[in-house]
């Protein structure tokens, strides 16, 4: 037996020193492993904020245009309108001379020519361009309506090619509406059960057909049947365009470039004319004249374009007698030229526009702002074709060759002044914050405003607080500060076992049980709120009354246990006088009451449901902070002050309170962060109503109610997607700030105390 | 000594007596909460006595009244008289109580208030009968008679033994039909669907010749056959279980007559006494825990909703231990106390306060469709367009609530482990082990119990977390449960059923919230019972290892 490494060891020196090596490997691989995992903390978080972030960009870049194609043959200048298919592959012009060209977007070459019409056409309309439906005016006072269809037809590699052609809905043949004089300016609209034309002679004269659409059982397709044909009342001046707003009630003239005619076709003829609108300001900047006009998407909003380079938005408006007329909502400006041609959207409520410079400019109107103004060209711009996706324009400037360009603008309608500030929609009789995000219909004007979202979530926050913070701190105080160790080890789990309370079963209950019994029993409630306090303070001084023996019985440190039969008492009192009340004080309903004698609206799930359900599930958060921070407050700074001859309270406000402070305040912070982004209680407890209005007795809607609303179905990239996203994105930064704040007072607090 | 009531003040007594109110308001209303769920969830099952009376209303018809009582509440007369409710003048106050009548297809409502007073000729008859169907709600009535194939048997005086024969023949041939359709048709669907999606990835990659589909043919054809077999099966089954129907009448006089295969449950909890009522409770919770809902969720059991949860929650777990341990103890064991460490708490911190929807915006749109849309298009192309894994599910469910709940799992840790004293691990190290071995072989088990706390508190936390979910996973119906007999045994990709969900979908969006109302509560009630219970577990491992190691530290 040999002292050898191996006896002593149990194994030979070399695999000793292997095993050692894998050992030590081992070790490595581990603390790579940890470090990994440790930082992968990190990692997630700032994951989740620059997802967030990389989801909301897109709504921060602004447009942009790329030159894509220069075409060949360039559109002719007797072209009177021309539009993109769906693909933006094919362009459709109508011609002066009667012909139809389909040419392609990229080359401009003729792809197909139609004669639809063996006169000169003077004036070409279009209704809402989705719709495809042209209206041409003759010369000899006839109008044809067209249309222009485009099937994809795929072949074995699935290449798609478009075949475009015409259609004639309601016929090949023309309608006659004006008698020996040719059509300077035509509208039409095509409803779901009338088809209006309106029509200026060239005498000056507007006329007015009116078609009923009547099912042919026979062919299934559509007929026209005549209702009327009137003669409106003689314009006022010289009428440059007609335009007729989409529900075929408002015929506005364009009028020797100044000013808008109006006229409400459900009157009778007599009374049809409403008034002019002068729409050029003449006397500042000397004289300006309207040079286009056009409907924005939707056919409410008139779009004027002027000779100084401005467009301006109107619609019809109803002031506080009901009264409507034409206002102006706002003003874009292009350049200082005049502007010469004005092309919308088609499914936005934007447009472009162009002017003489030869600049274009990409507008929003919700928005309130220009995307994009660029100069690209040195003569006027003649021609501006969009494309329905909006994705793609072919401009074609005076004299040059037409160029197609692909538009990159896809979240137009957002800016800082429609998430934040108000705006004017259309249909609505002032500025406003709405938020509605989607309807059925596709000419909607989105309504983005997250203002009333974020005050919906500071006034559940505020009102959340209200409850919580002073039976939360209060409650706090006396468990650290008062309270006898063997009540305490019972008061403080039990009310920390609140914070697992799952938030659905409090925003069940608050829907479900508490915000009918609230409405049933609100003088009770009310009451409630108001008289505990000064029912505890009675029972304390006829507790203070009672004699020594009896008092001293009950050691110090328990008066919660002694106020139990108080509060609950209270609760009984109120609850069980509710009805008498009501019928003392509020003549039987309070709820009447609130409504007409105060006016303030009452709904059964309100701002009061919601503080209480809200209240109740921050205040675990807040107390077990704060009763922490009191109770980590150094005994001997306490017994210094009682010795001194203070009195208990007297130390618990000079001495206790002042070095707690930064405890409580990140208490209140982190309770804070934990109501502003509190989902399902506001959720159910709520109207989920996304008003403004600090009434306590209506609902709201909060920004995280509101994504678990919207998100599911939100369209993914759409504007409405990021716009939730940016919501959460601001809650995030929000909880951030706030919690970091919270947070790091706390560590202080904590290095403090541990020196003292 | 008596204190004057000025020094009384002074000394600043009314403020201390203000905040222990504060602490017993807080302390009542937490257990009021818990007592309100527990009362009302725990009643729910209960057979509560069937009213028979004569309602006489000031104006209009007397009519038969049968139903439960549901509540009561008491009413200002003066809102009432608003209504248009006759009141006497002397009276202030009214009680009126709340009558479940069933019987929806016949009268249109399940439920009445009516003033309490006005029920006059209150009896409690033996031979009510409380009839729950699979459609249209229960059945409150008398039976009359038993017909099978349309004939009228002849019970011989044994009418309600015969009945429940024939009852329990019916739910035995429910649960064979349910069991062929769920499980062999189910399955036979399934395998068509994956011989559908072989076809499309061999069309895909262009190599689908004519031998492979000969193959899938003969695939299908057997699919067939079994389906031809089951099919035989089943339509003698639902003969023989549609044969039999009872004749009820209703409070009206309304005779119905209401198949057997319809029916749930039949009972007369007037003619029970305490044992029964007892054991029928007992068996209500236990089929409450048991069975599918039935009627869009407002009535049967929430067996897919608990089984939805507890697949999700262990998910979760497996995904969320090793990188909260991991992170802990990276903080606590390997990092330099310093800048780093102090980030990453923050970094925690802020993690624990983010508002769970957040992470509901996050895993919907960085898992669901960045991850599952890349998924899909990488590993998945045959079953395009419909997502695989680009849509809400199980598997990003919990992963999104791994991530919400690994704070609590670090923080908690990461307390177990300092609560270690220092010298079991100096000791350790002094014996020659590498720093990976004194944590993996002392410092690790040790802090078991800490993981283990951290673990149930996450556990607690996602177990009630529903705001993301609604994005990320949970449906209110599910068709089929992520865990099934079809290999891969586990699908991941499935929807799910979820127990807060549910309380939401159907306290709020279903449409006759008076019905489902005691459902509600029940579900609130098991899942709160759940949550505290793991909570108090908790508490309690920690406060036994704050023991344990007060003693190791000195």
């Amino acid at each position: 037996m040999g002292n050898t490494f191996e006896n002593r060891f149990g194994m030979p020196e070399s695999s000793m020193a292997r095993l050692r090596k894998i050992r030590k490997a081992k070790d490595k691989v581990a603390t790579v492993g940890v470090t990994i995992g440790g930082l992968s903390v990190v990692f997630s978080i700032c994951l989740i904020f620059f997802y967030l972030l990389y989801e909301v960009i897109p709504l921060l870049i602004p447009a942009s245009i790329h030159h894509e194609d220069s075409l060949e043959t360039a559109i002719p200048s007797t072209t009177l309108y021309s539009v993109m298919e769906e693909q933006s592959q094919i362009g459709i012009a109508v011609n002066a001379d009667g012909n139809v060209r389909f040419y392609s977007a990229h080359t401009g070459r003729a792809l197909k020519d139609e004669q639809v019409l063996t006169e000169n056409i003077i004036t070409v309309a279009s209704e809402t361009p989705s719709k495809r439906l042209i209206g041409l005016g003759t010369e000899s006072g006839s109008v044809l309506l067209i249309k222009h269809e485009y099937r994809s037809t795929y072949d074995e590699n699935s290449q798609r090619t478009i075949n475009p052609s015409i259609s004639y809905p309601y016929g090949k043949n023309t309608i006659e509406i004006v008698d020996d004089a040719s059509v300077l300016s035509l509208a039409f609209r095509d409803g779901d059960s009338e088809l209006t034309i309106a029509v200026l002679s060239e005498h000056n004269e507007v006329y007015l057909k009116r078609f009923e659409k009547v099912e042919n059982f026979l062919s299934d397709g559509v007929e026209l049947e005549e209702k009327d044909t009137v003669q409106l009342p003689i314009p006022s001046e010289k009428v440059d365009n007609i335009l007729l707003s989409s529900d075929q009630r408002w015929l506005f003239l364009v009028e020797a470039n100044k000013q808008v005619e109006v006229f409400d076709l459900t009157k009778s003829i007599n009374s049809m004319r409403i008034g002019v609108v002068p729409v050029v300001n003449n006397t500042e900047n000397g004289n300006v004249w309207i040079t286009t006009s056009e409907f924005l998407l939707g056919g409410i909003s008139l779009l004027l374009g002027d000779s100084q380079g401005g467009i301006s938005q109107w619609f019809m408006v109803r002031d506080e007698n009901g009264h409507r007329s034409l206002e102006k909502i706002r003003e874009f400006s292009l350049s200082e030229s005049p502007i010469t041609t004005l092309a919308t959207e088609h499914r936005r409520k934007g447009f472009v526009a162009g002017d003489e410079a030869g600049n274009i400019g990409l507008f929003n109107t919700t928005a309130n702002n220009a995307a994009l103004v660029q100069s690209i060209s040195t003569t006027a711009i003649q021609h501006i074709v969009m494309s329905p996706r909006g994705g793609n324009m072919i401009v074609q400037a005076k004299g040059k060759a037409g160029h197609l360009w692909e538009v990159d603008n896809e979240h137009p309608e957002v800016s800082f002044t429609s998430l934040w500030e108000e705006v004017w929609y259309e249909n609505y009789d002032e500025p406003g914050y709405v938020w509605q995000s989607s309807s059925a219909s596709n000419d909607f004007e989105p309504k983005f405003s997250v203002m009333p979202l974020t005050f919906g979530t500071m006034k559940a926050a505020f009102y959340a607080m209200l409850v919580a913070m002073p039976l939360a701190i209060g409650g706090a105080i006396f468990t650290a500060y008062f309270m006898a160790p063997a009540l305490r080890t019972k008061v403080k789990p039990t009310i920390e076992l609140m914070e697992a309370m799952p938030t659905v079963i409090l925003g069940f209950l608050a829907g479900l049980w508490l915000a009918p019994l609230i409405e049933a029993n609100l003088p009770g409630v009310v009451s409630l709120l108001m008289i505990t306090p000064v029912l505890i303070l009675f029972a304390a001084y006829f507790w203070s009354r009672l004699p020594r023996e009896f008092r001293t019985r009950v050691p110090p440190g328990w008066e919660p246990v002694l106020l139990m039969p108080v509060v609950i008492g209270a609760g009984a009192l109120c609850m069980g006088s509710s009805s008498f009340l009501e019928d003392v004080f509020f003549s039987g309903d309070m709820r009447r009451w609130l409504t007409q004698d105060l006016g303030v609206d009452f709904d059964q799930r309100n701002s009061m449901v919601v503080g209480l359900a809200m209240g109740f599930a921050v205040i675990p958060t807040i107390f077990s902070i704060t009763e922490d921070a009191i109770f980590a407050v150094p005994k001997n700074l306490t017994f210094g002050s009682l010795a001194l001859g203070a009195s208990p309270w007297q130390t618990l406000v000079r001495v206790i309170l002042p070095t707690a402070s930064p405890g409580i305040f990140s208490a209140v912070m982190i309770g804070l962060g934990r109501a502003v982004g509190e989902t399902m209680i506001v959720l159910m407890a709520t109207g989920n109503t996304p008003i403004m209005d600090m009434n306590i007795f209506e609902g709201l809607r909060t920004l995280s109610a509101n994504i678990s609303v919207e998100m599911p179905e939100a369209e993914v990239t759409s504007s409405h997607y990021r716009i939730l996203f940016l919501s959460g994105l601001v809650l995030f930064v929000f909880t951030f700030i706030v919690n970091t704040t919270g947070e790091t007072v706390r560590q202080r607090l904590r290095e403090k105390y541990g020196s003292l | 000594m008596k204190q004057s009531t000025k020094a009384w003040f002074r000394q600043g007594d009314p403020w201390i007596w203000l905040n222990a109110g504060a602490v017993t308001i807080s302390v009542v209303m937490v257990t009021g909460l818990l007592l309100l769920i527990a009362v009302r969830g725990m009643g729910h099952f209960w057979p509560h006595a069937i009213v028979d009376g004569t309602y006489i209303p000031k104006q209009g018809e007397a009519y038969h009244i049968v139903g439960e009582m549901a509540g009561e509440e008491w009413v200002s007369a003066s809102r009432l008289r608003e209504s248009g409710v006759e009141v006497a003048d002397n009276i202030d106050v009214i009680q009126r109580v709340l009558i479940k009548t069933g019987n929806r297809d016949i009268s249109g409502l399940d439920f009445r208030w009516l003033i309490a007073d006005e029920i006059k000729n209150i009896t409690y008859p033996d031979e009510l009968f409380i009839i729950e169907r699979r459609e249209w709600g229960s059945y409150y009535g008398i039976v009359k008679a038993i017909k099978e194939n349309g004939i009228e048997l002849n019970t011989k005086g044994e009418l309600y033994a015969v009945l429940q024969q024939r009852m329990d023949r019916v739910l035995e041939l429910h649960d064979e039909i349910s069991d062929i359709e769920g499980k062999y048709i189910g399955a036979i669907n399934y395998g068509l669907e994956k011989i559908r999606l072989k076809e499309r990835a061999l069309e895909l990659k262009g190599s689908l010749d004519a031998q492979d589909l000969a193959r899938f043919q003969a695939e299908r054809d057997e699919f067939d056959a079994q389906y031809n077999n089951y099919k035989e099966t089943l339509d003698s089954l639902y003969n023989e279980i549609s044969k039999d129907s009872l004749i009820a009448v209703s409070m009206g006089g309304i005779e119905t007559e209401i198949k057997i295969s319809n029916i749930v449950n039949a009972y007369r909890p007037n003619a029970m006494n305490v044992l029964e009522k007892v054991m029928f409770y007992i068996a209500q919770f236990y089929s409450f825990l048991s069975d599918d809902p039935r009627e869009a969720n407002t009535e049967g059991g929430i067996f897919p909703a608990i089984f939805g949860t507890v697949l999700m929650v262990i998910l979760m777990s497996i995904i969320v231990t090793p990188f909260g341990v991991v992170a802990a103890v990276y903080l606590r064991e390997y990092a330099k106390q310093g800048w780093t460490t102090k980030v990453i708490r923050i970094a925690v911190n802020n993690l624990a306060g983010v508002p769970s929807i957040v992470y509901g915006v996050f895993g919907l749109g960085f898992f669901v469709y960045f991850l599952g849309g890349s998924i899909d298009e990488l590993f998945y192309p045959e079953s395009a367009p419909s997502p695989v894994f680009g849509t809400p599910g199980l598997l990003w469910s919990s992963i999104t609530l791994a991530l919400l709940t690994v704070p609590v799992v670090i923080v908690a840790t990461e307390e177990g482990l300092s609560r270690i004293p220092k010298a079991v691990r100096e000791g350790s190290l002094a014996l020659g082990a590498t720093k990976f071995e004194t944590l993996w072989n002392v410092v690790l088990p040790m802090s078991t119990p800490a993981m283990m706390t951290g673990l149930i508190l996450a556990i607690a936390r996602a177990a009630g977390e529903v705001a993301p979910l609604m994005l990320v996973g949970v449906v209110k119906l599910a068709p089929t449960l992520p865990l099934d007999g079809n290999a891969p045994f586990l699908h991941l990709d499935r929807k799910f059923m979820h127990l807060g969900f549910h309380i939401y979908d159907v306290g709020f969006q279903s449409p006759n919230v008076e019905a489902s109302r005691p459902l509600v509560y029940a579900t609130a009630f098991l899942l709160v019972a759940v949550i505290a219970s793991l909570n108090i577990t908790a508490v309690i491992i920690r406060n036994r290892l704050r023991e344990k190691y007060r003693s190791l530290g000195t």
